[in-house]
């Protein structure tokens, strides 16, 4: 069984983002960019499904500019077999990403499809659902433990207040919750080994068709500031403001 | 053209997340129409018909339609979408797995976690973990949207008078078999609705600390606990007691911090909460900057004064 893995190439999860000065957009120019973290945990669980002997080949692959070749690697550093970057350096939004991807499995012919469950920029988790629609397949989002066997999965979703499990057959797509495990630590042999695994490039245009519906940008603000905090001495004091702020009994 | 809302249920009826998303769909100035599909439904809808801002309910009563299953529910609406102008339904999980499944089989814009209504295409919405707000345009045509049910007032029970129209199944797609659903059962308010919510981070040191430290405020205080991620990771708070980018997004009146670093992930679901209070013993951590009320002090003698001082 393939396992495709999607993957995003984001900014790092420990940077303060800014809008730019004309506040129409973020500003990405100089910032540390990294593996969306919850993109990880999708190809943490991939790996492991190979080392587990349920897949047989872990493809990673990403959509953006030639820079992705960066968290490609990290990705056959963690453990695939090989990579494939989308090239285009428009921006690519959620239904578009959702037909690129369908028209790599319809290349690559995976038996499950996995992602995060969310990017850390865009904060959309819309990927996993979109992809699944358009292939008709089951999906399985949120997710936080999967078993494999005899070609049906069983997931346990994490949902508002609790979660639940849900079966299907393969194929599939699953979106990785954090909760579904910790990504390992990627050592210099492996990161040195990743060098030697292919990484193919396709240009977006050769995927044929895959425009969509996409919003437009207009502003990029800072929420507003909350207003300046006050230090307080003791535990009294504390009550008795907010006791005046009528947020106690 | 009208609205379209897709009501989630769960044991206790419609879920207030939904009025949320009946509210704010009466913000397009439209006639809003509220999608009701589950089984066994005659009673949920009576009571529905009375909430304020509908003017039809569609009742959808099969037994595919249950669970909330995705691939059960999205061709119905695929069906129904098209006769709308905007389709919404509140960004919890069961919003957040349907919409963008049905926006992908309509070609159409999908816009998730609103938080303004500007106009009828153009939606506020955070992103980075809502250290930014982005502005975001919808091309002209049919646009899903989730909204954030914390920033929305939830539409009244009362006062409405909508019609009923039982509609046709699609049937059962077949594809996903629904196994179990485990809910967290606890007599304290539910943490994505409480007006006060206290959490804990990783400093509370351990499952027995973490609960026997705050349950005592918490019940005090008629509260919700929430968590830091750290504190959820080390085992000491349940998964869906987390606060944050990915975990619950909250907006109580008054939220208690102890021991909570602050960083972006968690502050980014605590910023519409009403009033914040640090507790920390780093006079430096970033929460203090969020804070409108703070102690530089170790939680481990503050929770036990407070929890006494409220007993007076
Ligand atoms: C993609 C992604 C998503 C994330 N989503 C979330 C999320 O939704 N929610 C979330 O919370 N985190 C999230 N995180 C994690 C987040 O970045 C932080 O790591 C986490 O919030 C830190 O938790 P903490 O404050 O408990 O721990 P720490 O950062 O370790 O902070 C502990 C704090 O306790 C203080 N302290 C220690 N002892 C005491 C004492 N006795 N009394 C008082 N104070 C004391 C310390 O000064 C310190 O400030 C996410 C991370 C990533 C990468």
């Amino acid at each position: 069984m393939k396992i495709l893995v999607n993957i995003k190439r984001v900014v790092d999860y420990q940077v303060t983002v800014r809008p730019t000065a004309d506040g129409k957009d973020v500003e990405t120019a100089g910032v540390k960019m990294s593996i969306n973290p919850f993109d990880e945990n999708a190809l943490e669980a991939a790996v492991r499904l190979k080392e587990a002997g349920v897949a047989t080949e872990v493809l990673a692959v990403a959509i953006g500019a030639a820079a992705n070749q960066d968290v490609l690697r990290h990705a056959l550093a963690m453990g695939a077999d090989r990579a494939l970057l989308v090239e285009t350096d428009a921006p690519v939004q959620t239904l578009q990403t959702a037909k690129v991807l369908k028209a790599l499995v319809e290349r690559e012919a995976p038996q499950l499809v996995m992602t995060g469950k969310q990017a850390i920029d865009d904060d959309a988790a819309e990927t996993a659902q979109m992809l699944s629609a358009l292939l008709d397949w089951p999906q399985a989002t949120f997710a936080s433990d999967i078993q494999i066997a005899d070609g049906r999965a069983t997931v346990v979703r994490e949902i508002d207040g609790g979660q639940e499990t849900i079966s299907f057959a393969l194929p599939a797509v699953i979106s990785a919750d954090l909760r579904l495990n910790e990504p390992r630590f990627i050592k210099l042999p492996a990161l040195m080994m990743a060098k030697k695994k292919p990484l193919e490039n396709i240009a977006l245009a050769d995927l044929g068709n895959t425009a969509a519906p996409s919003l437009t940008l207009q502003a990029v603000n800072e929420p507003p500031a909350r207003k300046a905090g006050r230090v307080l001495n003791n535990v009294a004091e504390l009550v008795a403001a907010l006791r005046a702020e009528k947020v106690l009994p | 053209m009208s609205i379209l809302v897709i009501a989630e249920i769960d044991s206790h009826g419609i879920k207030a997340a939904t009025r949320s998303a009946i509210a704010a769909a009466g913000q397009f100035g439209e006639e809003v129409h509220l999608l009701l599909a589950g089984s066994d439904l005659a009673g949920i809808a009576a009571k529905a018909k009375s909430i304020n801002g509908l003017s039809k309910i569609l009742v959808a009563d099969a037994a595919e339609y249950a669970h909330g299953v995705a691939e059960n529910l999205t061709p119905l609406l695929v069906k129904l979408a098209p006769s709308y102008s905007t389709v919404v339904a509140a960004a919890t999980s069961f919003g957040k797995n349907l919409l963008p499944r049905a926006a992908a089989l309509l070609d159409a814009a999908m816009v998730s976690e609103v938080t303004k209504i500007v106009s009828a295409r153009t939606f506020v919405r955070p992103i980075y973990a809502g250290n930014l707000n982005a502005t975001v345009e919808a091309p002209a045509g049919l646009a899903l949207i989730t909204i954030r049910p914390t920033v929305f007032e939830a539409a009244a029970e009362t006062g409405g008078d909508a019609a009923i129209e039982n509609i046709a199944a699609t049937g059962d797609a077949g594809k996903t078999t629904f196994v179990s659903r485990e809910l967290a059962v606890s007599d304290r308010p539910e943490l994505a609705t409480a007006k006060v919510v206290i959490s804990g981070g990783r400093s509370l040191g351990s499952k027995e600390a973490f609960h026997g430290t705050l349950e005592p405020l918490a019940a005090q205080l008629g509260a919700a606990i929430g968590a830091t991620r750290a504190a959820v990771d080390s085992g000491m708070a349940p998964n869906d007691w987390q606060v944050g980018q990915t975990g619950t997004v909250i907006a109580p009146d008054l939220y208690i911090a102890f021991g909570v670093s602050g960083a972006a992930q968690h502050v980014g679901g605590i910023k519409d909460a009403k009033v914040i209070v640090a507790v920390n013993t780093d006079p430096d951590a970033p929460i203090f900057q969020v804070a409108d009320y703070g102690l530089v002090a170790d939680l481990f003698n503050v929770v036990p004064e407070l929890t006494a001082a409220l007993q007076h």
